[in-house]
């Protein structure tokens, strides 16, 4: 009995140590299969004129393989993603964790999260048919495709990301510092923010970068209403085609596999890779290093 | 008796899920097409519900790279089989009967609340769209000095669309010879979408999207040089070759092997006697009905090959080209 209790143990460690390895050597490969492309890419278009060159035209006649375009219209959407969302996701939590009444907290959050729950594509329809006829009302040089559209809509799918992991981080601050800070006389919004936001800041930091990679990598929302024009500008009001609009159009169309044009997906599909992971990187090097300073 | 009867009910809803078919047609192929095969296939479902037809839409490229594997029976094309994939069906073994079903024109649209167009020629389209034009020409009084210093905003199709290869022939000389910096799309909607939200904005596709989307886009007439009339693309203009040169006939390729098959045949006979009425009711262009009855002898006798294997598609009679095959 004793030994078949062990025997199952035992086989219940493989399994487990089976199932990590997937998730493992799923990124591996990925990994892999990305760099063999990139490295094919790389043999005929220089790395140098890759990242300088300010035009990004591979399927047409003058072939140019400058990825600022699509890079500035991923960083674009993003950041006016974050902007939005920062604000608004740090102040929910702060509202649900020191105002808030527990049931209401109760409530609320479900129903938050649900607008993690939306399916992208119909984010992606709501900012084209909805946001910005709107924004064109006030902003009539808005083109029907631009990067302020979709970055906002982008900003509300990620609000839940930076509440809900914001408000743990603020549970988690010990109870002692806010008594504390009423002690000295604190009223509720100076202890909310200069002593609870503070003291939760790894987490909170923590929570954005998360969403902050999530918004990089998000396709659906603006690959329908960014638009499909590879664009070098900075200008929110413009049409701009992100990385993984691009990877989505040529997956789509017929471009031959195993030709250059081809290979773009790859180099492109790369470039967005390393940020997301150095971005994911940077989390979990905040998340060690900061994580049990109130124990 | 209570439990049967549930179960039979549920056997006889289930089956009607799984209906098992007689036969399955295969299409795919180019978006402008699309509309007219996929109104003559619903009508054939009505009287043929046994047999499964499905039309797809990845661009007449894409379209001819599944024929050329044989994944599809038929595929839709808004230009002639090139020469590459005749060379390709030849390695592949594969054999092809080609049918004009319809003629489109392509339609160039602006903005309803652009004010200064009134018209384009050739020569002003091939300075928007041509390949040295990439990063030069951005700005709309660089195509006509009096028209304001406003940024010049295009939408046109994708690279692998039948429409980018007509429209490049048929404006910068050369197929699929075109300036980048635009916003390509496969997806003819999407294009609507943006040159109709757009004031700045220019945009190609098939007559028949603009017609059902007439509220919310304004068409450009063309002229084919200075001297000559502005011309709009309708019915009329379009059949008589009036509008140039951005008139194209559109076809379905059918795979010879598939030409074997009874259902197919039914198919294509059926295609070719309801393409007229339907063409119109899609807001395409129907063809001559001799070009039809010639179309019909052409697939009964099985004749493959391209009839523009060696002759160019812009500004062609297609009754005179098919009579001169047909003897």
């Amino acid at each position: 009995m004793a030994k078949s209790s062990i025997k199952s143990e035992k086989f219940i460690e493989l399994l487990m140590i089976a199932c990590s390895l997937i998730s493992v050597l799923t990124t591996l490969g990925i990994i892999l299969v990305l760099s063999i492309d990139t490295i094919k890419f790389f043999a005929e278009v220089s790395f140098f004129s890759f990242i300088t060159d300010t035009q990004w035209t591979p399927l047409f006649a003058d072939k140019h393989f400058g990825i600022l375009p699509l890079l500035t219209g991923t960083i674009l959407t993003t950041i006016i993603a974050t902007i939005v969302a920062v604000p608004v996701g740090i102040s929910i939590a702060v509202y649900l964790n020191e105002y808030a009444s527990k049931k209401f907290t109760a409530a609320v959050k479900p129903i938050l999260e649900i607008l993690a729950a939306i399916p992208t594509v119909v984010y992606g329809f709501f900012a084209l048919q909805f946001v910005t006829p709107l924004l064109q009302t006030f902003i009539p040089s808005l083109s029907g495709f631009n990067a302020l559209s979709p970055g906002i809509v982008m900003g509300i799918m990620i609000i839940p990301y930076i509440t809900s992991l914001s408000e743990d981080a603020l549970r988690a601050v010990p109870k002692s510092l806010r008594e504390a800070s009423y002690g000295l006389g604190a009223n509720k919004l100076q202890t909310a923010f200069k002593v609870m936001v503070p003291a939760a800041s790894s987490g909170i930091i923590v929570s954005i970068i998360l969403a902050i990679s999530r918004a990089l990598g998000e396709t659906m929302i603006v690959a329908i209403a960014a638009g499909q024009q590879p664009n070098l500008t900075l200008n929110p009001l413009k049409s701009v085609e992100t990385i993984t609009t691009y990877i989505v159009q040529v997956s789509m169309g017929d471009v031959p596999q195993d030709s250059l044009e081809y290979r773009t997906i790859f180099a492109a599909g790369i470039t967005l890779f390393a940020f997301t992971f150095i971005l994911n990187n940077i989390s979990f090097w905040i998340q060690k290093k900061y994580q049990n300073r109130y124990d | 008796m209570y439990r049967f009867i549930s179960l039979a009910t549920m056997l006889l809803l289930f089956s009607s899920c799984f209906k098992s078919y007689e036969g399955k047609i295969n299409i795919d192929g180019s978006s402008t097409v699309y509309p007219l095969t996929e109104a003559v296939s619903e009508e054939f479902r009505d009287i043929r519900p046994q047999i499964r037809v499905t039309v797809g839409v990845s661009g007449t490229g894409g379209g001819f790279k599944k024929f050329l594997r044989s994944e599809t029976d038929i595929s839709n094309a808004s230009r002639p089989i090139s020469k590459s994939e005749i060379e390709l069906s030849k390695q592949n073994n594969i054999g092809f009967i080609e049918i004009p079903v319809s003629y489109d024109g392509l339609a160039v649209v602006i903005s309803p609340n652009n004010t200064f167009v009134d018209y384009l020629t050739v020569e002003e389209l091939h300075k928007m769209w041509a390949p040295e034009s990439q990063q030069k020409i951005t700005r709309w009084n660089q195509i006509r000095p009096e028209w304001p210093d406003a940024p010049l905003n295009l939408y046109g199709a994708g690279t692998s669309s039948g429409t980018y290869d007509y429209f490049t022939e048929a404006i910068n000389g050369k197929a699929k010879a075109s300036r980048g910096d635009y916003t390509a799309s496969e997806d003819d909607n999407v294009l609507v979408q943006g040159v109709s939200t757009d004031v700045n904005g220019l945009a190609y596709f098939g007559l028949a999207y603009y017609t059902e989307n007439k509220d919310k886009l304004k068409l450009v007439p063309i002229k084919v040089d200075e001297d000559s009339e502005a011309i709009y693309p309708t019915d009329e203009t379009v059949r008589t070759g009036a509008y140039q040169p951005l008139a194209r006939p559109e076809f379905i390729y059918i795979n010879v092997k598939s030409a074997e098959i009874p259902y197919v045949q039914d198919y294509v006979k059926f295609y070719l006697e309801n393409a007229a009425a339907l063409a119109e009711e899609i807001g395409s262009v129907a063809l001559p009905s001799e070009v039809y009855k010639l179309s019909y002898e052409r697939f009964k006798n099985k004749k493959t090959g391209s009839i523009f294997e060696n002759t160019s598609i812009v500004g062609a009679n297609l009754l005179n080209l098919l009579h001169e095959d047909a003897q």
